[in-house]
């Protein structure tokens, strides 16, 4: 009986090894941070959130697009509607047809999603030597390593190793599948001048804009684990009632 | 058991127009279950809760999303950050299908320890591979709906795998499209399909319930129960049972729902579809692994199949061939328990499901290639050469000659123990 | 098995079974709270998402629109009634007294500014769209809508006055940004 437990333990933890190991042959190990918004009770740091969406908006937002975040989102991370109000109006969104048949532009208002920085991705394109820098509303979800592997990213800018070619036009990164990538290094020290003073070093405004892309891809996270918490809880305690049901009716039985 | 049993009156009206009430308190109350079932029993009610859990939160999600290739990634993400509560419906869905799939691999892993397809239960083993399959299908096709990379070109190589069918094959392989390659009408007829089959799988699911209670449960001695000695009724004993084995099962899925849900799933199916780029690992949901390894084992022609065609066969041949097992396995005796060579070999094809999984979700290089082949050959043998010559020259341990037996006079399993 | 089929809940006097009943009876009450905290994300899922509720609000540039004219703009789904009255409008419409109206409201109070008029053109019977739009529409007997589907009449000031309407054509929240143009929502 126990050895049958233990195989299907076995079993259940080989399924979980292999989902987690299937595509991490190629990719390079990359160091694990300690993140506010990881374990069982994360949450977002507000002033990492706030700082980080200086970053995107001072350093990536030239050339990567957020559109699945609307402005008002930003009303979660602590600006106020009237800040909220602001940033949008900073931004041009197409409208229309207007009732002369044309479309035109008008300021963003809140209910508005970022606007993308090209019209369409053969314009990304056309603008960054053929490549496309990818929009970044779910980024965090979309590559293996998550916000270590982000974070590790915008850090791993260095020089290429005695011996290795780097093509025109590519830059060496430590973390990079293939260690090539067409992005050149987004952060430098005191890039971004931050709101709260805090020393713009190259690892702070990568913690913060891995911070904020962490949240832009998974608002709902702080919303999840209490749920999460209170839901487990409570089927605990439940389930440990239907146990003692359970042997309680069963006591004339066995 | 008639309608003037039942106190209420409304209960009554109702009953004698319908027995519903007659059939759920023949059926769920007084229905005589052997006493003995041990928790490896509790998994086709798991699977059924799970079957009702996918369809609510599925008829949910349809609410919001939108099946065109322009807006199918877009409405998913609309539902994880606008609709109310919709990253909790769209994560429980999500790992619904893995907890559906576990569950029933657990069940028919039972089935095949305790001899549940045996006589007179065939055709209840049967349906259950007929939900099975109906069950990969919807996967198969819910997988692609949510447009991502792998969703894409998880629809693309499945379904060009057809192309292997000689003559007809690339005729097939155009209808299944509805083009000329995976596009709108593709992702269209996938959802459309895709909230049909479940209920096609609820009405295959009665019909199993219906083959299930024509001889009831079997038990893990896999005795037939003798007379009311050896069952009790359904519930309350089954009924509490069943709900502690939920409240255990939903914590561990809910475990995965709000704090690990992305753990089963792959990253890249985050980015969404580009027809024109291939993701450098394709790789189908830890739930389809076996199957993805047998089907990529087959490297070599033999005579003039094709390599390619072989797997395909193989592949649905690995299903197809749990259809002839009450056939294949001729012993009488339907216990493991009792059958101690059996159950060695029994272990085996475990792990040999698990060694497919691990080859399948990685690429098929180097070793992988040699240990999935013969993983692939052993599944086979299992079935076609070792189930047979079990049935016919293995000797078992004498059988209890009630259920109940084993409670009076100790357990005969375990003075047995010394015989091999 | 009739020994057991007696054992549910509701039968025994002794400490035992009483306390037993009241262990079913606990959990099942638990249990009843976790269904019912189950059932809610699926009935709140319907209810109108973030993105829909976020302010929606439509600006309208009033200057093509001459006196005597109406428009109709769009705002949240509905169609809304932007009307230039002339003056004759006006004073029919501050001619009513109120007291005398199935909805009573003054006109006064449904306007910013005496010339526009702006309500959202959705009958409050049943929800068809009244006529009176176009020059060549019916605008029923008091010179302002008349809804087809069941004879509502609406005066100039949208006020119901003939028909089964309950109320009057809703004013939506609406500001005049600048001179010439409104902000409705």
């Amino acid at each position: 009986m126990r050895r049958k437990l233990i195989v299907a333990l076995a079993a259940v933890g080989l399924a979980v090894a292999v989902a987690g190991t299937a595509a991490a042959v190629e990719a390079v190990k990359v160091p694990s941070q300690t993140w506010s918004f990881g374990g069982l009770f994360g949450t977002f740091d507000r002033g990492a959130l706030l700082r980080g969406l200086q970053v995107y908006r001072g350093v990536c937002q030239g050339c990567h697009s957020l559109k699945l975040v609307a402005f008002r989102n930003l009303q979660e991370i602590g600006l106020t509607e009237d800040q909220v109000k602001k940033i949008a109006a900073e931004y041009e969104v197409t409208d229309g047809p207007n009732d002369q048949g044309e479309m035109f532009k008008r300021k963003g208002n809140p209910s508005d999603r970022f606007v993308p920085p090209f019209p369409n991705e053969k314009a990304a394109r056309a603008a960054n030597n053929g490549a496309y820098p990818p929009d970044l509303s779910v980024m965090v979800k979309a590559r293996d390593g998550g916000a270590d592997y982000l974070y590790a990213l915008m850090t791993g800018y260095r020089e290429p190793p005695a011996g290795m070619q780097v093509p025109e036009g590519m830059q060496y990164n430590a973390y990079f599948p293939g260690h090539q990538i067409a992005m050149p290094s987004p952060l430098v020290e005191d890039g971004v001048e931050y709101a709260d003073k805090t020393r713009a070093t190259v690892a702070q405004m990568a913690r913060d804009v891995t911070t904020f892309l962490a949240w832009a891809a998974e608002p709902e996270l702080e919303a999840r684990k209490r749920m999460g918490v209170k839901v487990l809880l409570f089927i605990l305690v439940l389930t440990g009632m239907l146990y003692a049901v359970k042997r309680k009716i069963w006591s004339d039985v066995h | 058991m008639s309608a003037t049993e039942f106190k209420n009156p409304v209960v009554r009206w109702i009953d004698y127009r319908l027995p519903v009430f007659t059939m759920m308190q023949h059926e769920l109350h007084e229905y005589p279950t052997p006493k003995n079932l041990s928790y490896w029993w509790n998994f086709g009610s798991l699977a059924g809760v799970m079957l009702v859990v996918m369809i609510v939160t599925g008829v949910t999600l349809a609410m919001h999303y939108v099946p065109h290739v322009d807006h199918a990634f877009d409405s998913v993400e609309h539902i994880m950050r606008d609709v109310n509560y919709g990253w909790l419906i769209r994560y429980v869905h999500m790992n619904g299908g893995s907890a559906f799939f576990f569950v029933v691999y657990i069940h028919i892993f039972r089935g095949l320890y305790y001899g549940s397809y045996k006589a007179p239960r065939e055709l209840l083993w049967m349906l259950g591979i007929v939900i099975l399959l109906l069950m990969m299908a919807t996967a198969f096709m819910g997988y692609v709906l949510p447009w991502g990379q792998l969703s894409f070109w998880a629809a693309k190589v499945i379904t060009s795998m057809f192309s292997a069918i000689p003559l007809v094959g690339d005729p097939i392989v155009t209808w299944l499209w509805g083009g000329f390659t995976v596009d709108q009408p593709t992702l269209n007829r996938f959802y459309s399909l895709h909230y049909l089959l479940p209920f096609v799988i609820v009405a295959v699911v009665l019909l199993h319930l219906m083959a299930l209670h024509q001889h009831g449960s079997g038990n893990p001695v896999g005795v037939d129960t003798r007379g009311p000695q050896d069952s009790i009724p359904f519930h309350p004993y089954y009924t509490v049972k069943d709900l502690f084995g939920m409240g255990v099962f939903f914590l561990v899925y809910f475990g995965f729902v709000f704090f690990a849900p992305n753990m089963l799933g792959e990253t890249i199916n985050y980015v969404e579809a580009n027809p024109l780029q291939t993701p450098p690992h394709i790789v189908p949901e830890w739930y389809f692994l076996p199957y993805y390894a047998i089907l990529r084992s087959v490297t070599f022609d033999i005579w003039f199949v094709p390599a390619k065609l072989i797997g395909v066969i193989l592949m649905f041949g690995s299903i197809l061939i749990l259809f002839l097992l009450p056939w294949l396995d001729r012993s009488p005796v339907r216990s493991a328990r009792f059958r101690p060579l059996y159950k060695q070999f029994f272990w085996l094809l475990a792990i040999d499901a698990l060694v497919l999984g691990w080859v399948g979700a990685n690429p098929p290089e180097g070793k992988f290639v040699i240990i999935g082949q013969i993983a692939t050959a052993y599944y086979f043998l299992h079935f076609l050469v070792v189930i047979p010559l079990l049935g016919l020259f293995e000797t078992p341990r004498p059988l209890p000659k009630s259920i109940n037996e084993p409670v009076l006079k100790g357990d005969s399993a375990a003075s047995t123990k010394e015989k091999r | 098995m009739a020994s057991s089929a007696e054992t549910t809940a509701g039968g025994g006097h002794d400490d035992g079974e009483t306390r037993r009943d009241f262990l079913i009876l606990a959990t099942a009450a638990f249990g009843a709270v976790g269904a019912g905290a189950a059932v809610w994300p699926l009935i709140d899922q319907m209810n109108p998402a973030a993105d829909v509720l976020a302010v929606s609000t439509t600006e309208v540039n009033l200057e093509p629109i001459q006196t005597g004219q109406r428009i109709t703009v769009t705002w949240r789904g509905s169609p809304v009634f932007i009307s230039r009255r002339t003056q004759k409008e006006i004073d029919e419409a501050r001619k009513v007294n109120p007291a005398d109206l199935v909805d009573p409201e003054t006109d006064e109070a449904r306007v910013k500014k005496a010339e526009w008029l702006v309500v959202v053109g959705v009958c409050t019977h049943l929800g068809c769209i009244p006529l009176g739009q176009r020059p060549t529409d019916s605008k029923g007997e008091y010179g302002g809508w008349f809804c087809p589907c069941h004879g509502s009449h609406y005066d100039t000031s949208g006020r119901i006055r003939k028909g089964p309407a309950p109320k009057n054509l809703l004013v939506p929240t609406y500001a005049f940004a600048t001179e010439k143009t409104v902000r409705i929502g």
